[in-house]
């Protein structure tokens, strides 16, 4: 006898749990955002079915991982790249990253982030740069055609990173508007990132559905919340902890990318280390890396972590045999 | 006793009850078969020699086989007629076990003994009831009763617990003999108490069945207690709730220790179906013959609770019930967690049989499984705190052998975690895998 949950049931749900922020994307960024979307998702099945082919493997791509895979590789890439640019991460995460190592179950690394970090290493400038002032006139063309390489701007965390607070609110407007406009979403940024409310609506419902706990997320949320609290101001205990959240990919990250259950422990204690060594070094990148942002670095770093996590914290046997190895 | 339901700590699953298509059946009683295949070997341990030989008549009740040697017990005819083979059978449930066909002599008069009065005998004369019975625990392993009955002196038991949980969905059998023979289970459980020298009894009801519940209550309070404290707790409904270990945590709060008996921590389990058996071996000096089962799922015509003669043949029980639907699809002996698939209707009902599941599409999981996503479900719903996704990934990489590191042998096969696992894998056949590769 089995349940009725399934894999599929799984998977499909995260994916739609995912559209509502490229919808709203499509608003924010123009219109190319949905056609990156749809080549990043269409790279990767389509990956997914020649690898599995080649390697006489059952085909499935209609579990629908692939599809969240490119969904997410997508979310994390800058809206101003060219519409091709997704196919390269693809191939690398779902050949590489996913089938390589043994397929669903066996890979070590979300493939997304290996796909973005593969795509960071080969087009540094355009994943770095590639930015887009959001659209406030429902001008969702405003950005297809030529011409976009002069409108590029910059994200918040760089502006932070590189001219502190004032800058950020010279740029993007007062304290309370920045607040609201970055928990909605309208702030430069990756294309599925920037929405807080949406991500934190469809990680909710995940929560609701107990296809995640919420060891992982809160514990990557907090954890950066305190540490930029402690180390993000001028002087200690002065860091803005509610712009470090609303900024950059922690939403995604933190319920969306760190709860992959491949690549991520199963046990309470073991998540919520995860998720707090996830949050301690993405506020490392931040505050002393490259780079403006690192969570999904901090993902990756922490992912093959997660297989040592599992063995320290096994569950509580009933009633273990003596001598038992653990 | 509180009103919160009594449940385990840990684990568990909540599979849809599929009681509700034979709960209201009273129990009715099958017309005697043509003939009776009764399994020389009808549970784990020692194998009965046949008492009997070819051509020889048998009346109702006669005992036909004992075990010489080591754990058993005795098995009877369990009609009257002429012996009319003793052969192996071509029955895939136990290997190498021959069987005693009898021929029912459709003409014989059953057997009814007066009831007596049990209070007259000694704790040696009511266990030697038990034991001349052939009782086993009916509920689920068939351990043999007598020697269950028989703690070691050291033992301190002091509390029996009577398991009416029936945990397992679709079945319905114990919740019936509850309601129907409820005198009888509380008359059965004063018979255990006596012959333990102890007071104490909790019958434990899961909350899906408040019928049976307030009846045993009723009953318990209407008969004379004999001095015996005996109550009725109600259980959480979560399977695996009449696991012997959880249900011993559920009511006494304590736990038997790893590889540990319940009489290590002062307690003695019985089925109510065994209680009822009990009652009858004692009060009626009727040995266990027969056996009610329920027959249910979508693809069987009629479903029902059967009181069958053990040995009866699930073709004639079947026909009975105007036979199988087009869209059956799986036939399953037991309940659907822990019972198993059988290819062929030619099979015998043994002492142990609590249910025949005739199984449709819709009612059973066909798709192929998947590879494990270590999604770790079934580490939340494995009520032993195991690691069955780490068992099946070993057993699959062919390393069953270094797979007791994760307590394999703690492992009763509930099917929690191939229950919850939604990459459809079997786990509790790895499982099985994995004990024999790894035994020891």
């Amino acid at each position: 006898m089995k349940s009725g949950e399934s894999v599929e049931r799984i998977m499909w749900t995260v994916v739609g749990c995912l559209l509502p922020p490229l919808i709203l994307s499509v608003f924010i960024f123009g219109f190319q955002t949905l056609i990156i979307t749809l080549v990043s998702v269409g790279a990767c099945v389509a990956t997914e079915a020649v690898t599995q082919k080649i390697f006489h493997r059952p085909i499935t791509i209609r579990d629908g991982s692939a599809v969240i895979t490119g969904l997410l590789l997508a979310y994390i890439i800058p809206p101003g790249v060219s519409y091709w640019t997704p196919v390269l991460g693809a191939v690398m995460a779902i050949y590489v990253a996913k089938h390589l190592l043994g397929g669903i179950g066996f890979n070590i690394f979300n493939p997304a982030l290996i796909g973005r970090a593969f795509l960071v290493a080969t087009f540094p400038v355009a994943m770095t740069s590639a930015w887009l002032p959001p659209i406030r006139d429902v001008s969702i063309f405003k950005y297809m055609g030529p011409g976009i390489d002069a409108i590029s701007t910059a994200t918040p965390l760089y502006v932070l990173k590189h001219y502190g607070i004032q800058a950020v609110i010279e740029k993007f407007g007062s304290m309370s508007s920045i607040y609201g406009d970055f928990f909605i979403g309208w702030r430069p940024g990756c294309i599925g990132e920037t929405s807080a409310l949406l991500l934190l609506l469809g990680g909710l419902y995940l929560l609701y559905k107990r296809y995640i706990t919420w060891h992982i997320p809160a514990s990557v949320i907090i954890t950066i919340a305190f540490l930029t609290w402690v180390f993000g101001g001028e002087k200690l205990f002065t860091g803005n902890s509610l712009l470090a959240i609303l900024s950059g990919g922690v939403m995604l990250g933190a319920f969306f990318m760190a709860t992959d259950y491949v690549t991520s422990p199963t046990q309470p204690a073991g998540k919520l280390i995860f998720g707090a060594g996830i949050g301690a070094l993405t506020v490392l990148i931040r505050f002393k890396g490259g780079y403006p942002e690192g969570i999904c670095y901090a993902i990756l770093l922490m992912n093959p972590m997660a297989p040592a996590l599992e063995g320290w914290f096994r569950p509580k046997r009933f009633a273990p045999e003596k001598g038992a190895v653990r | 006793m509180s009103n919160t339901l009594l449940t385990f700590p840990k684990g568990g699953v909540h599979p849809r009850e599929s009681k509700e298509s034979t709960e209201h059946l009273p129990i009715e009683t099958l017309p005697l078969p043509e003939e009776v295949e009764i399994l020389l070997s009808q549970h784990f341990g020692a194998p009965c020699e046949p008492l009997v030989k070819k051509k020889d008549q048998v009346a109702e009740g006669d005992v036909i086989g004992e075990v010489e040697a080591g754990l058993g017990a005795s098995i009877h005819a369990s009609v009257s007629g002429r012996v009319k083979n003793i052969a192996a059978s071509a029955n895939p449930v136990s290997i190498s076990s021959p069987s005693i066909f009898i021929q029912t002599d459709p003409e014989a008069k059953p057997k009814v003994n007066s009831p007596c009065n049990w209070n007259d005998l000694s704790r040696k004369e009511l266990l030697g009831r038990v034991k001349d019975a052939g009782i086993v625990g009916i509920g689920g392993a068939g351990f043999p009763t007598h020697v269950k009955l028989s703690p070691p002196p050291e033992a301190k038991v002091d509390t029996l617990i009577l398991n009416g949980a029936e945990c397992e969905p679709y079945l319905t059998t114990d919740h019936r003999t509850m309601l129907e023979h409820p005198e009888e289970v509380i008359e059965g459980a004063k018979i255990i108490l006596a012959i333990l020298g102890i007071e104490e009894c909790h019958i434990g009801i899961e909350a899906n069945k408040s019928d049976a519940i307030e009846e045993m209550k009723r009953v318990s309070r209407e008969i004379s207690s004999n001095g015996f404290r005996i109550s009725i707790g109600p259980l959480k409904v979560k399977y695996p709730q009449g696991s012997e270990k959880q249900l011993i945590e559920s009511i006494t709060g304590r736990r038997v220790p790893g590889f540990g008996l319940p009489f290590d921590v002062g307690v003695i389990v019985q089925n109510v179906g065994t209680a009822r058996a009990i009652y009858e071996a004692v009060v009626l000096e009727k040995p266990l013959y027969e056996k009610v089962v329920t027959i249910s799922g979508r693809g069987i015509e009629r479903p029902a609770n059967l009181r069958v003669r053990i040995g009866t043949k699930l073709n004639d029980i079947v026909s009975f019930l105007g036979g199988t639907r087009s869209d059956l699809a799986k036939v399953v002996m037991g309940g659907p967690m822990m019972g198993f698939a059988i290819p062929t209707l030619d099979i015998p009902v043994t002492k142990t049989t609590s249910g025949v599941l005739f199984l449709t599409n819709d009612e059973i999981d066909t798709n192929p499984h998947g590879q494990c996503i270590r999604c770790g479900w079934c580490l939340d719903a494995c009520p032993m705190g195991l690691s069955p996704n780490e068992i099946g990934i070993y057993v699959e990489g062919g390393r069953a052998e270094e797979t007791s590191q994760f307590g394999l042998f703690e492992c009763f096969e509930c099917g929690c975690c191939a229950y919850t696992c939604p990459a459809k894998r079997p786990l509790v056949q790895f499982i099985r895998l994995a004990k024999m590769k790894a035994g020891k």
